[in-house]
């Protein structure tokens, strides 16, 4: 008698489970039904949200949720968390401050990966499946509905380094204080470096340029210059394009470079002009 | 003949001179009535918590401005008298189609100094125009974060000392988008964005609003304790009152 009064209460907790999994999948139903005609478009590429429905569920749930909203079943283990794409805030853009990315930055996001992050490059994918999950992304996000993407922002094409170039970005690196957080030698151990949080009030650190060159959203030189010039929306890190004009942010790429415990072109040149690291007290020039 | 055809001109110049006396009086009323007005107060009840002072000892350039005078947190800003500051109030029900969608031409200046936000909390109309401002000698990142999910977007610019002002507006009603600094974590304060009339009470804890007759309902915001709303009814040529008494928590 006991046996059974025990068994009809799990049955009951059973019930109740079933009923509460199904009423969350119908919610993600009527988002499907909503959004799911949205399309990418990466150069010659569209992407089709609805053929992302099978990747997406195999691949990418498990982090960034059913809904889309970075909550999936590994999300508590997870630090950064997984995006939240209900909210359609990224951090690696060509676009400004405060704007949507371009479908083409959330493709070669899929691709790259994050690093220093759970997030890995999916160079598996082809293109299409690219461009298809690049939709589906977006069709959690009412935003890419009623917005458009941000104007990506002037990259003019990459100048030769010299030594004038590197001493002007030092002096850059110092007037805009990005020694505050990142430290006067870019060991990410600058004065405001502790107090750091993220839009989830989770503690966040600055890069450390003496880790290497792996940025959070690229490794190249003109990936560099995007990430201070558009800043990482959702981090502390903002965008430096009202004061930095194209030209002078490639002299502060290369100073960045100098910074880096690998052998650059960049800190050979630094070493050669005997570059000291910034004294934060003394007037700017 | 001639006689009645000149009488007849009088009177037409008669009425034509009534009619226009007509209109510039109702003109006039219309005017008085454009000029009523909401006046108050807002209170604090009992006593404000402690604003802890702020250490600016890692910026040496906005320590030394507050040196003779330590500033502290705004979170509750109370007159000795329990008159309650940087509150904001607006109309949440009962403006009519041109009194919501007005913006105002007013350009107000949001300005970093001595690394603390002037003013603390800024009310706008959605689309309504203001100013960044950097007066100190230390760089500032300007950090507003909407709430997520919501209608306008997260931005963070960087905003060197010497940097020119720069123009920015909300496009979406929200109350209140929090700011902050992320250099200098203790720099924090709120935009209010609302349709319509909006006022921030201020150091005596008094505001004015400027609105049609009419019934609203007003509301009052403030950072630590919340809203509260009252009805309020605005009669032509008669400023009405709504006053707000917030419980220290």
């Amino acid at each position: 008698m006991r046996a059974r009064l025990i068994c009809s209460q799990w049955m009951c907790v059973a019930v109740v489970v079933a009923v509460s999994s199904l009423s969350g999948a119908q919610s993600t139903a009527n988002q499907e039904n909503q959004w799911m005609g949205i399309e990418s478009h990466i150069g010659n590429l569209t992407g089709h949200a609805a053929n992302a429905k099978d990747d997406y569920r195999r691949y990418c749930v498990g982090c960034h949720g059913d809904l889309g909203d970075g909550q999936g079943e590994n999300a508590v283990w997870l630090d950064p968390k997984p995006r939240d794409f209900t909210i359609a805030q990224f951090k690696c853009r060509s676009t400004p401050t405060g704007t949507l990315p371009t479908d083409e930055d959330l493709f070669n996001t899929i691709a790259r990966g994050l690093d220093n992050s759970n997030m890995p490059p999916w160079n598996t994918f082809t293109k299409v499946q690219r461009a298809d999950l690049v939709a589906y992304i977006k069709h959690f996000s009412a935003k890419w509905q009623t917005e458009k993407p941000g104007t990506p922002i002037q990259i003019p094409p990459e100048p030769e380094v010299t030594a004038d170039r590197i001493k002007a970005g030092q002096v850059l690196f110092k007037k805009l204080e990005c020694w505050k957080c990142h430290g006067v030698e870019g060991r990410g151990n600058g004065p405001s470096a502790d107090t750091l949080t993220d839009d989830l009030n989770r503690p966040i650190k600055p890069f450390d340029f003496h880790d290497g060159d792996r940025f959070k959203c690229g490794k190249s030189n003109a990936d560099l210059y995007k990430i201070f010039m558009t800043g990482l929306d959702g981090t502390p890190m903002p965008s430096f394009a009202d004061n930095v004009k194209p030209d002078e942010a490639w002299d502060l790429v290369f100073y960045l470079r100098t910074l880096q415990p690998m052998k650059t072109k960049e800190k050979e040149i630094a070493r050669q002009l005997g570059l000291k690291p910034i004294d934060p007290n003394a007037p700017n020039p | 003949m001639k006689f009645q055809h000149a009488r007849y001109s009088l009177a037409i110049l008669a009425s034509l001179v009534l009619v226009s006396i007509g209109t510039v009086m109702l003109d006039q009323k219309v005017n008085a009535a454009a000029e009523g007005k909401i006046t108050g107060t807002v209170k604090l009840d009992g006593t404000a918590p402690r604003q802890r002072p702020i250490d600016m000892s890692k910026e040496p350039s906005c320590a030394k401005i507050h040196e003779s005078n330590p500033v502290h947190m705004e979170n509750v800003v109370a007159s000795a008298s329990g008159a309650l500051q940087n509150v904001v109030v607006y109309v949440s029900e009962g403006l009519t189609g041109n009194e919501a969608s007005a913006v105002s031409s007013e350009n107000p200046t949001w300005d970093q100094k001595g690394c603390q936000y002037i003013p603390h909390v800024m009310a706008l109309n959605p689309n309504q125009h203001f100013k960044v401002v950097n007066s100190d000698q230390t760089s500032h990142n300007i950090h507003p974060m909407p709430k997520q999910g919501g209608p306008n977007h997260e931005w963070n610019k960087s905003q060197p000392t010497g940097a020119p002002p720069f123009d920015v507006f909300w496009t979406g009603e929200e109350v209140a988008i929090p700011v902050k600094c992320n250099i200098h974590p203790w720099m924090h304060g709120y935009m209010a964005v609302v349709k319509g009339p909006n006022a921030v009470s201020d150091a005596n804890g008094s505001f004015t609003l400027n609105l049609p007759p009419g019934s609203y309902t007003v509301t009052a915001w403030q950072e630590e304790y919340g809203t509260q709303t009252q009805k309020v009814t605005v009669a032509a040529g008669k400023p009405a009152t709504a006053d707000f008494t917030f419980k220290a928590k």
